[in-house]
């Protein structure tokens, strides 16, 4: 009886045996490339024990790498969220001339190397930069300290938020936006009521990610550092000095702090999937004449 | 009747005013546009516009010499061959993994989804030392390969294999939609009208998702050019042999010589831009494959 749904199903799927080969040569290259490398760096940061991996934890110019990349990230990610929700809104909800132009702009840092973005602001900050005697007759440092750090990290994060909102905002259309002017609401109101439950997920995804790569840049930061111990070093600076000296332990042990920062970044963007997934869904099942999802408790 | 495609309530007010009226109902252009435009000046266009006044400082002959000493040539060499053989790799296997995701079921398939965007999570330098103690003579990999003389770290192969796990995602991001959107009554009839399997993928799906595997393709070619973390600790950085172009950079600054670095700068920078460009053509491309609603 179940022939030709068999055939059928047959017809537009592999074989059994295709499929398990593939399966295993996909799930064999991810192994070795991705869960080999991540199990690496808790191994070694463990192999001489838990007390030598926290005593490395527990270094000063450990802790001081660690405010430094959280503080980095806390001025970074907001600017460049206020921005992708900015760059989103005009470009997704508005047609005008150049707007291709605009959005290519916008993408440009992804693929300037991080090298070179933090070379730009050398040139411009630094001692022989546009406003390096300015900046030295005014006592201020840029480059080689904190300032610069923040700015060669919002510069290759730029786009994160922004990338992710577009799509989504434009897939979106303007028609609830309209509805709720039409209805009297403010701009502001419009934006909180309607636009923004709407991206939550995207905006979440992007912050997340934003914020991955915020806290692990390491080309550009490290041109414009000055890899000054416990003053300019952010985590991923801080494992490069460990590893060059041969402190391996110490080394994998701060950088297992950002390969967990990687996992919960995984996660979180995850779950944010998964959950606008499922929303994706109940909206998709509602009935023609009740569009609205009814909010559980 | 280009404005036909706004659809909007108002729609019923005439054609003409159409485009007016969208653009009054919802408040905040200006001020969106306007902030949009500035932030990305202030941040990117205006420092970028300093690597170009500082190349114009240098001779002709200065310039030509500080990007095409056999030093940087090698580099080059190295760069772009690595960052292909990479790109071309994770074409192959991003493919793969991707149809595996969205076409087969099996046990931990969403671990496996989630885990594919480690290489962006994760900080480049940690991905550096840890693939460099896998492959070094006394690592997990390495101490199986370097009796079979096999040497992986501290040699352009240990590149490679470091811009294969940075460019890995970009590849399976991409096709992973395609595939999803791709739609199985192509398939059912081409194997009703006699199509083997493998005729139905090469003649069928292949073409459909070709536009999404070479913007993959680029993005992780691109990404593969400038990257830097990653590959430092792996590669051994031995001038002419395993020194790749943005390190050439970090050097000449560490010398001071900011006229030197500058002219490498501005090469990356166009090759940039040139990808850019190409993506964004393969990425219209593909909208048109994809995006036409009947």
């Amino acid at each position: 009886m179940s022939a030709p749904v068999k055939r059928l199903a047959s017809g537009v799927s592999e074989g059994a045996w295709v499929r398990r080969t593939l399966i295993t040569i996909a799930l064999v290259f991810m192994f070795l490339f991705l869960v080999l490398p991540l199990a690496a760096v808790f191994t070694e940061a463990l192999r001489k024990g838990a007390g030598a991996y926290l005593e490395a934890l527990r270094e000063p110019d450990a802790w001081s790498a660690i405010r430094l990349t959280l503080i980095t990230a806390v001025i970074a990610v907001p600017l460049n969220l206020v921005f992708g929700i900015a760059a989103a809104w005009c470009i997704a909800k508005y047609e005008f001339r150049g707007k291709a132009f605009l959005t290519t702009l916008v993408d440009l840092p992804f693929s300037v190397s991080p090298v070179v973005a933090g070379l730009i602001y050398v040139l411009i900050f630094g001692a022989q930069g546009w406003f390096g005697p300015w900046l030295q007759a005014h006592d201020i440092k840029i480059i080689f300290a904190v300032p610069g750090i923040v700015l060669a990290t919002i510069f290759v994060t730029f786009p994160f938020i922004a990338r992710e909102l577009i799509p989504l905002m434009q897939a979106q259309g303007n028609e609830e936006e309209q509805a709720a002017i039409v209805l009297g609401a403010t701009g502001w109101q419009t934006f909180w009521y309607v636009t923004l439950p709407n991206i939550k997920w995207g905006l979440i995804y992007g912050v997340i990610l934003c914020n991955a790569r915020a806290m692990g840049e390491f080309g550009a930061v490290s041109v414009v550092s000055g890899h000054i111990r416990g003053q300019t070093n952010t985590l991923p600076l801080h494992v490069e000095i460990l590893y060059n000296e041969y402190q391996s332990v110490a080394a994998f042990a701060v950088a297992s702090l950002l390969a967990i920062l990687a996992l919960v970044t995984l996660v979180i963007k995850s779950v944010a999937e998964w959950r606008h997934e499922r929303e994706m869904k109940t909206i998709a099942e509602l009935s023609p004449e009740r569009p609205v999802v009814l909010k559980e408790a | 009747m280009s404005a036909a495609s706004i659809s909007s309530p108002l729609s019923a007010v005439g054609r003409p005013m159409q485009r007016r009226t969208t653009r009054r109902v919802l408040p905040g252009f200006n001020l969106t546009l306007g902030f949009t435009v500035l932030y990305l000046s202030l941040i990117v266009l205006i420092p970028l516009s300093a690597l170009v006044f500082k190349t114009f400082t240098l001779t002709l002959d200065q310039f030509w010499s500080a990007i095409s000493s056999p030093r940087v040539l090698a580099s080059y060499r190295l760069t772009f061959g690595a960052s292909l053989l990479a790109a071309m790799v994770n074409m192959v296997f991003g493919l793969l993994v991707a149809w595996v995701l969205v076409r087969y079921d099996f046990f931990g398939k969403k671990i496996v989804d989630a885990l594919v965007d480690l290489p962006f999570a994760l900080p480049t330098a940690v991905a550096g030392i840890s693939l460099t103690a896998l492959l070094a003579g006394n690592g997990w990999v390495g101490q199986y390969l370097e009796p079979m003389g096999i040497k992986l770290a501290f040699t352009p192969a240990g590149v490679v294999i470091a811009l294969i796990f940075i460019g890995l995602p970009f590849v399976v991001r991409t096709v992973q939609p395609v595939l999803e959107d791709a739609e199985k009554e192509l398939e059912e009839a081409a194997t009703c009208l006699g199509a083997t399997r493998w005729q139905t993928f090469t003649r069928v799906i292949f073409p459909s998702i070709a536009p999404a595997l070479l913007t993959g393709f680029a993005m992780a070619f691109a990404r593969a050019i400038g990257e830097y973390g990653s590959v430092i600790f792996i590669a051994g950085n031995m001038p002419m042999i395993s020194e790749i172009t943005p390190l050439i950079i970090v050097g000449k600054l560490e010398q001071y010589d900011y006229a030197g670095a500058t002219a490498v700068a501005v090469v990356m920078l166009v090759i940039s831009f040139v990808l850019l460009l190409v993506i964004n053509a393969l990425q219209a491309w593909q909208r048109r494959f994809t995006g036409a609603p009947a």
